[in-house]
């Protein structure tokens, strides 16, 4: 049988238990060079003081919409004026925000505070590795040290200012993104992980093992949102299930599994092309039914996120 | 005679849509037995989803040791006699991908990638910086497929563009790759791929049934020629 759980490059088993063997990196761990505590994860901890509340957006599957729902809740959030709120893109190979927020091609720039993110509105600020990219067509061919590197720069070099919101778009999976985002944000406090599914048991397979992603690494689960849930026919108005949920959907498994059901957002062709123009679908067609949907869920998100208020000595998160 | 290899190794959902959820994997002598779906042997699949006790358990792995597991994947699998290995991958260009084409290029001859898209500029987005990926690493582009293309109401067979459309065609203009073609949306599909049922066999008179046939035609004209 695989034991399927790295120990942690830091911790005391590093290289020596049974699922360390075969792995490329056992002697190093072994060897202890790896234990040292990365001095970044403290400096990343100063940064986020000045950062209220932390959401990460996840998925075990991909294509579910968690770039769109990660941009339109930032746009949600931004809604309120008096409200700073950033969004960061850690899909490193796969960065979509920039274009969903409608600014791809925009530049970043370095100043003595560090990197200025690009905002799309005044109190609406985004970071990605797409703004770093110089051509649509580049792709980022890097193994995970290389990208467990670029998000520590993420953390720790971006002047975000004081926020109220950070929002985190994740790439799919249970891996280095996921973990590095966890490890670096260990002595910050972290609100907690939407994690978006759609309504098949393809999906909430995945889903499943997010969720277990989330409890081993001791990361608050706000709670589970069900994605292209539906869709409704423009011409007749007749509902159709276009990925059917044959196992109870997304309310059956947080049932089962104790979480919160945040909401469920229909299809909408409108939503894709307000995506690919870079612009917010909330904006565009507000009364719309998945609009209303989406708004119910970001309510539900922010009435999680106000009942904890977090201080600078708040309990640490797993670290790895 | 085909394989599947299945290197999405934090979201393997091969097993499930095939039908063979919880297969265990044995050894042999040539090493590890793959789990064929049916007696005739025509399909072999490989997957880190038959190696999990439990079927929600995270592996929760760094690049390293997913690129280990993906090599034992490749040299240690007693395929047999195969015409076509078919490898699925999870989004990205980075260690699953390296990982296999590294492997694969050691002992085997590869013919190329299919790059499939949904219709829409963000997905098309992503998949330009794959086929750059393909074209630094000499992955030839077999073709792309444009997925999700479109859905046909079953109560008045108007054609919503859910995802967009044309997307994919575009994208293969674009960067002079050959189009495949576009699969539509089908509820039907996803129904049977949840149950693990051969849509083919219950639905052959569907247009996505139509549709990926015509393509799966194309590809084997293009490997017998190549």
């Amino acid at each position: 049988m695989i034991i399927l759980y790295c120990p942690g490059t830091s911790s005391e088993q590093a290289g020596k238990t049974s699922s360390c063997q075969g792995c490329p990196n056992q002697n190093l761990c072994a060897s202890g060079a790896t234990k040292a505590p990365d001095p970044a994860i403290e400096e990343i901890a100063v940064k986020m003081l000045s950062v209220k509340h932390k959401i990460l957006v996840l998925s075990g599957k991909g294509g579910v919409g968690k770039s769109t729902f990660s941009a339109h809740l930032a746009h949600a959030l931004a809604g309120d004026s008096n409200k700073e709120v950033a969004l960061l893109d850690v899909d490193i190979c796969g960065p979509s925000i920039p274009r969903i927020m409608g600014v791809e091609g925009e530049q970043v720039h370095q100043s003595g505070s560090g990197w200025s993110p690009v905002y799309v509105e005044d109190n609406l600020a985004v970071m990605s590795i797409g703004f770093l990219l110089s051509s649509p067509d580049d792709a980022v061919i890097w193994r995970g040290p290389k990208k467990n590197g670029m998000i520590k720069q993420f953390l720790r070099d971006v002047d975000w200012g004081d926020l109220d919101y950070l929002v985190v778009d994740t790439p799919p999976g249970t891996s280095d993104e996921h973990l590095s985002i966890v490890q670096y944000l260990s002595s910050a406090h972290i609100d907690g992980a939407v994690i978006i599914t759609t309504p098949q048991e393809v999906s909430l397979q995945d889903v499943r093992k997010e969720i277990r992603f989330c409890r081993k690494v001791k990361l608050p689960i706000i709670g589970v949102v069900e994605n292209m849930s539906g869709f409704v026919c423009p011409k007749c108005k007749n509902t159709s299930e276009i990925f059917p949920s044959t196992t109870g959907g997304a309310e059956r498994m947080c049932e089962e599994m104790n979480l919160t059901l945040l909401g469920r957002i229909p299809l909408d062709p409108r939503i894709g092309k307000s995506c690919d123009e870079g612009k917010s679908f909330l904006a565009e067609f507000p009364e719309s039914p998945a609009a209303l949907a989406y708004r119910s869920v970001v309510q539900n998100t922010c009435l999680h996120t106000l009942r904890h208020v977090p201080t600078h000595t708040e309990t640490r998160a797993y670290t790895h | 005679m085909v394989g599947i290899l299945d290197v999405d190794l934090c979201g393997p959902s091969i097993p499930r849509m095939l039908g063979v959820g919880r297969q265990e994997v044995h050894q042999c002598d040539s090493g590890w037995v793959p789990v064929y779906t049916d007696a005739q042997k025509s399909l072999a699949l490989m997957s880190i989803g038959f190696l999990l006790e439990d079927p929600d358990e995270a592996v929760v792995w760094r690049g390293p040791k997913k690129t280990a597991l993906i090599g034992q994947f490749v040299s240690d699998v007693a395929w047999g006699e195969l015409d076509v290995l078919l490898v699925d991958t999870p989004p990205g260009t980075s260690d699953e991908h390296l990982a296999v084409l590294e492997n694969l290029k050691k002992q085997h001859k590869v013919d190329g990638a299919i790059l499939v898209t949904t219709p829409q500029a963000v997905s098309t987005g992503d998949v330009r910086r794959e086929i750059t990926f393909c074209k630094k690493t000499g992955l030839s582009i077999l073709g792309i497929v444009e997925n999700m293309s479109g859905f046909v109401c079953p109560h008045c067979s108007e054609c919503s563009n859910i995802f967009s459309k044309g997307g994919g065609e575009e994208l293969a203009k674009l960067t002079g790759s050959i189009y495949l073609g576009a699969v539509p949306l089908d509820p039907l599909l996803c129904t049977s791929i949840e149950e693990g049922k051969d849509f083919i066999q219950t639905f052959p008179d569907s247009a996505t049934f139509s549709a990926i046939n015509i393509i799966a035609q194309t590809l084997l004209t293009c490997l017998q020629n190549s």
